[in-house]
């Protein structure tokens, strides 16, 4: 260390009071270095504003966010569905966001930027690509209440072909539980808030084609090789799911549903088998 | 009770700071694993609220507040503060706003909506009890302490100062807290209009930020951050004047660049009102208030980056001593850099759709705060401890709290950058296993435990200093600078016995130079008119938190009944004429006169 | 310093500034008036930000507003402001007696105020325009509604102050605090400039 004082030492150093020549280059530099910065900062600012809400060309999604689920609408193409946002990887995709209940934040890291979805008439636009297909992560980003940390989806980006027979299987009808008691079951608990094709409410997750869905809930990951605690095969995380909603998500809308053991299996074997083809 | 209530009232501020940091750990704890049930959700929510609400309101601005109080009058060569009642008024609300806030733990669930409390979130419909009320109300009241506070700095450091010191020969910290009072002074009120808003809305169903009837949410993210924006400079620049004290006295070197620094600190406190909107570049203001605020933002990056070179340049020919409060100022410096570098980062809108809410910003916000202001505050208590005190603290541990603090803190932080580049969101009670986040939350839980024995160390070092003598001498680092070392530690209640001559910058050391032993009285020996101790400060406060409680519960009597016991004892002050007394002069010849 | 030893038993010409206290009360309270400032932007930005949001049905500020009343309100206002000047000239010619007459005409012209906007109060919850009812009526009633807590605080403080001045007389204790009303008098008169125009004015053109 070349200023480290030696004990004892009592020498004055040189009282400098400043040095113009030196502070003009400590202030000019960064002064360059922010315009060098700040230039493509404004362009991909504009860049990214970009309107693609009118292109036909593009994908349209209406995301709405929910405490603690995320639905998104397909306007173009007349369907609806919940927590899995399937893509075709050769567009735009263009996002307009708003929210059902509180402040939330619609996030893919590995695919784009957030933004917000404000509540009440604050709508937000954005777009982004996937080139590559596969399934990423998404997230709510902003502080929403207990199950924030939970309110995960997914987003599934697939080739144009797939993408088309995506949306026609979701418009597709879809059969009610065979078994009469499950089906009595099902249509009076289930579908009182929930969709199936074209049957029962719309205010809380579409449920057409759940059983294809990388997840259950956006959190327990569906899998027959299991590996973590949120993880399972689709059966056994509907049934997770159905048996205590509250234990996964805390404070999430549907809570507890009365249900007998046969009941809850027979929906949770009828949901996972609710699959697309795609 | 007294109205110097500067050198006993220590001990509330830190108690809130040790809640907010063992909240903090209990944090730390529930992340250091994935999906871990350590505490619930909700639980997890309250601690995350409240430990940004006591760390920023009850302990940061608080001690700083308590060292402006101690060693401003000090540093301008006057007797007190300008409104020593004010002074005394401002303590007691600040500590009843933060006790009522703390009491909500113990009344059904403390506040859970973020220290932000972003609506609709912390409105009724979402949060029904009365968790954000207690937010709403306790810091409705810890505010006006703040702002009574700011206008007090500033009155003193216009009207106060002793002959000779123009503003610019003051020193760099009553500089920047003349800076910050002034920032108080125009941030707080926006606090106090948004508070009212949502306690209106909360209590008696107003509807500012109700979007069914109209309200709009986006208007109080607005109003919080046109506060809480300069709020951060008001917590920083102080600190930026404690390391310049430092780092001159242990370099026993002039500050390098003193008018570019002032100059600095001013344009640091303007850019302040100008950069808000950049905590909502996802809000979607659109492309052109993203851009401009983007820039805005950006261009505080050049007066800080010549505060960090005066410093450095200020470090270099000179000749430095390596005490724990040199240690923690030198220390500061690279810490707050990557705070810095990080915050140009966060400015460019583009690269912030990717940082925003994301552990990122909480890796970036504590660098600058824990690790500039946090740093500062530690610098300035073994700085200024025998002065304040009389007493030195104990070098070996105040070197053992820097080194556990500093590792710890860079443990804790420098991690959570790459957590947020990772995609982890802030905020999240838990998180998913498989993600890449283990090991990285891991280290982060190991810092915060260190620097938390860090901050033990330190508290072990206060009990075993006051069991000391008080033998401090009245300038103990030896290479003192500034008028406060001219008078004896700890300074006498009247401060100066003269008030000194101030005959340039530097004061103390100009004279030292000049081969006299201290200053030059400005002024015979007199006898000293002293304000009275009161106790309406302490009646006031009780009287705004038993209306807090009032309002909250919907019981208007009550509420009622607080607010005139306040509104009494302003008019008794008013009434009521304050003689004071005098401290005549030999009864000072025993305390050794010094000018 | 101190006043009280004046041989000829006279204050000096500025009594409020002639001891370091009152020079402090003086300079704080220019400073608390710059917080006060930022405290009623924010109420206006507020408003601004949310006066046209009415709601299906609700009486609009164009309906509700009548100027005439407002007018002779301001009127009032204006002229207590005047006489509150009076107070402080009387004051500088150390007239105790006149400085408490004009004092106790500010107090009256405030009050006249603070009933008329308590009348328009009334008025408006009857044609449906309470606190709950819209987004614009809440930060209607907060603005107009903090601004006429001012008022009457600042009938409160100066009663007393007339009481102490009647009291105690005009000495360096109580000059710079008959001074700060003054000073708090005239900036309550600026805000309602103000509302008269962002909120009357503005709201009645639509």
């Amino acid at each position: 260390m070349k200023f480290r004082r030696r004990r004892g030492d009592n020498t004055i150093p040189v009282q400098v009071e400043g040095n113009h020549k030196l502070e003009i280059v400590w202030t000019v530099i960064p002064i360059i270095l922010l315009i060098i910065l700040g230039v493509p900062t404004v362009q991909s600012v504009f860049g990214l504003s970009k309107d693609y809400s009118k292109d036909p060309d593009a994908v349209q999604v209406i995301v709405t966010s929910h405490q603690y689920w995320w639905e998104f609408e397909y306007p173009q193409f007349g369907i609806k569905t919940a927590q899995e946002m399937v893509i075709p990887t050769n567009a735009k995709i263009a996002i307009e966001t708003k929210s059902g209940d509180v402040k939330h934040s619609f996030w893919i890291p590995a695919l784009a930027g957030k933004i917000d979805s404000n509540a009440g008439a604050n709508v937000n636009t954005m777009y982004f690509e996937a080139p590559k297909p596969g399934v990423y992560l998404g997230k709510c980003a902003e502080l929403c209440g207990p199950s924030h940390a939970l309110m995960d989806f997914k987003v599934k980006a697939v080739d144009e072909a797939s993408f088309d027979r995506w949306i026609a299987a979701l418009k597709e009808p879809v059969e009610l539980p065979a078994d009469p008691a499950v089906r009595e079951a099902f249509v009076s608990k289930c579908l009182s808030c929930h969709a199936v094709g074209d049957q029962g409410g719309m205010i809380y997750p579409n449920l057409t084609g759940i059983g294809s869905r990388e997840t259950v809930g956006g959190i327990l990951v569906n899998t027959d090789d299991a590996k973590y605690a949120n993880e399972g095969t689709v059966y056994e995380n509907l049934k997770r799911w159905i048996e205590d909603p509250d234990k996964i998500k805390p404070g999430n809308g549907m809570g507890k549903v009365a249900l007998t053991e046969q009941e809850l299996d027979g929906i949770a074997k009828y949901l996972s088998e609710l699959k697309l083809d795609y | 009770m007294t109205i110097k209530n500067r050198h006993s009232v220590f001990d509330c501020r830190r108690i809130f700071f040790l809640i907010g940091g063992l909240e903090a750990i209990l944090i730390r704890i529930q992340l250091w694993k994935p999906l871990n049930n350590f505490v619930s959700a909700d639980m997890f929510n309250e601690l995350l609220t409240m430990h940004g609400t006591t760390m920023i309101f009850l302990a940061a601005m608080p001690l700083l507040f308590a060292l402006m109080n101690a060693i401003i009058p000090l540093q301008i060569g006057a007797r007190d503060v300008a409104f020593p009642f004010l002074n005394s008024l401002g303590f007691w609300t600040f500590l009843f706003g933060g006790l009522l806030l703390n009491v909500s733990w113990f009344t059904g669930g403390a506040p859970d909506a973020g220290w932000t409390s972003y609506v609709p979130l912390a409105g009724t419909t979402y949060s029904g009890d009365h968790g954000v009320d207690y937010y709403v109300i306790g810091l409705q009241i810890a505010g006006i302490g703040t702002l009574l506070g700011g206008i007090n700095f500033m009155a003193t450091i216009i009207n106060m100062r002793a002959p000779g010191m123009s503003f610019m020969r003051m020193p760099m910290f009553t500089w920047t807290v003349f800076i910050t009072s002034a920032l108080i002074l125009f941030a707080f009120p926006a606090l106090t209009v948004g508070l009212a808003a949502l306690m209106f809305d909360r209590l008696f169903d107003a509807n500012f930020f109700n979007p069914a009837n109209g309200g709009n949410t986006i208007l109080w993210e607005h109003i919080f951050w046109i506060f809480g924006h300069p709020e951060v400079y008001i917590l920083i620049l102080p600190a930026f004047g404690i390391i310049s004290e430092v780092v001159c006295t242990f370099s026993r070197k002039r500050l390098f660049g003193y008018s570019s620094m002032v100059f600095a600190t001013m344009l640091i406190g303007f850019l302040g009102f100008m950069v808000w909107a950049h905590h909502m570049f996802t809000t979607g203001l659109g492309p052109v208030a993203n851009a401009l605020f983007s820039i805005a933002t950006m261009l505080i990056a050049v007066p800080t980056g010549i505060k960090i070179f005066n410093w450095i340049f200020t470090m270099w020919g000179g000749s430095i001593r390596f005490t724990t409060a040199s240690l923690f100022a030198i220390g500061f410096i690279p810490t707050f850099v990557m705070g810095g570098v990080t915050g140009v980062m966060l400015a460019a809108a583009p690269a912030d759709f990717q940082y925003h809410d994301s552990y990122f910003v909480v890796a970036h916000f504590h660098y600058v705060i824990v690790g500039g202001l946090i740093m500062g505050i530690f610098a300035g208590l073994h700085y200024w401890w025998p002065k304040m005190f009389g007493r030195m603290l104990n070098e070996t541990i105040g070197k053992i709290t820097f080194v556990t603090f500093f590792i710890g803190f860079h443990m804790t932080f420098f991690v959570q950058h790459f957590l947020g580049l990772l995609g982890m969101p802030r905020r999240i009670w838990t998180y998913l296993d498989g993600l890449g986040f283990n090991g990285l939350n891991l280290i982060s839980t190991i810092g915060a435990i260190l620097m938390g024995i860090g901050t033990v160390a330190f508290l072990i070092n206060i009990v075993i200093t006051a069991a000391k003598p008080r033998n401090a001498a009245d300038d103990p680092w030896e290479d003192g600078r500034t008028l406060e070392w001219a008078i004896s530690s700890p300074a006498p209640e009247y401060n100066f016995a003269q008030t000194p001559l101030v005959r340039g910058y530097d004061a103390l050391w100009k004279e030292k130079m000049d081969g006299n032993k201290g200053m030059t009285p400005a002024e015979p020996l007199g006898s000293i008119h002293m304000p009275s101790p009161s106790i309406l400060p302490f009646i006031m406060s009780v009287g705004l938190f038993i209306a807090g409680f009032g309002f909250m519960y919907h019981n208007y009597y009550i509420g009622a009944a607080g607010l005139i016991i306040m509104f009494a004892c302003m008019v008794i002050r008013s009434v009521k004429d304050d003689h004071g007394f005098h401290i005549e002069p030999d009864e000072l010849q025993g305390k050794g006169v010094k000018a | 310093m101190s006043a009280h030893s004046h041989a000829d038993g006279k204050l000096p010409h500025e009594p409020e500034k002639a001891t370091l206290e009152g020079r402090n009360k003086v300079l704080g309270f220019w400073l608390f008036l710059g917080g006060e400032t930022v405290l009623f932007g924010t109420l206006f930005s507020a408003f601004l930000a949310l006066r046209h949001q009415v709601g299906e049905g609700n009486p609009t500020g164009q309906e509700l507003f009548q100027l005439p009343l407002v007018a002779l309100a301001t009127f009032l206002l204006l002229t207590s402001s005047l006489t509150s000047v009076f107070a402080i000239q009387a004051m500088h010619r150390q007239q105790t007696k006149q400085l408490i007459s004009w004092l106790v005409i500010t107090v009256l012209l405030g009050l006249g105020f603070l009933i008329l906007e308590i009348y328009e109060f009334y008025h408006y919850v009857h044609e449906g325009h309470g606190f709950t009812t819209s987004a614009f009526s809440s930060s209607f009633y907060t603005l107009v509604g903090f601004h006429g807590a001012h008022v009457l605080f600042g009938i409160c403080w100066i009663s007393l102050l007339i009481g102490q001045l009647m009291k105690k007389g005009l000495t360096v204790i109580t000059a710079p605090k008959v001074y700060v009303s003054a000073m708090y008098w005239h900036f309550i008169d600026v805000v309602w400039v103000f509302i008269f125009t962002v909120v009357y004015l503005m709201g009645k053109v639509g």
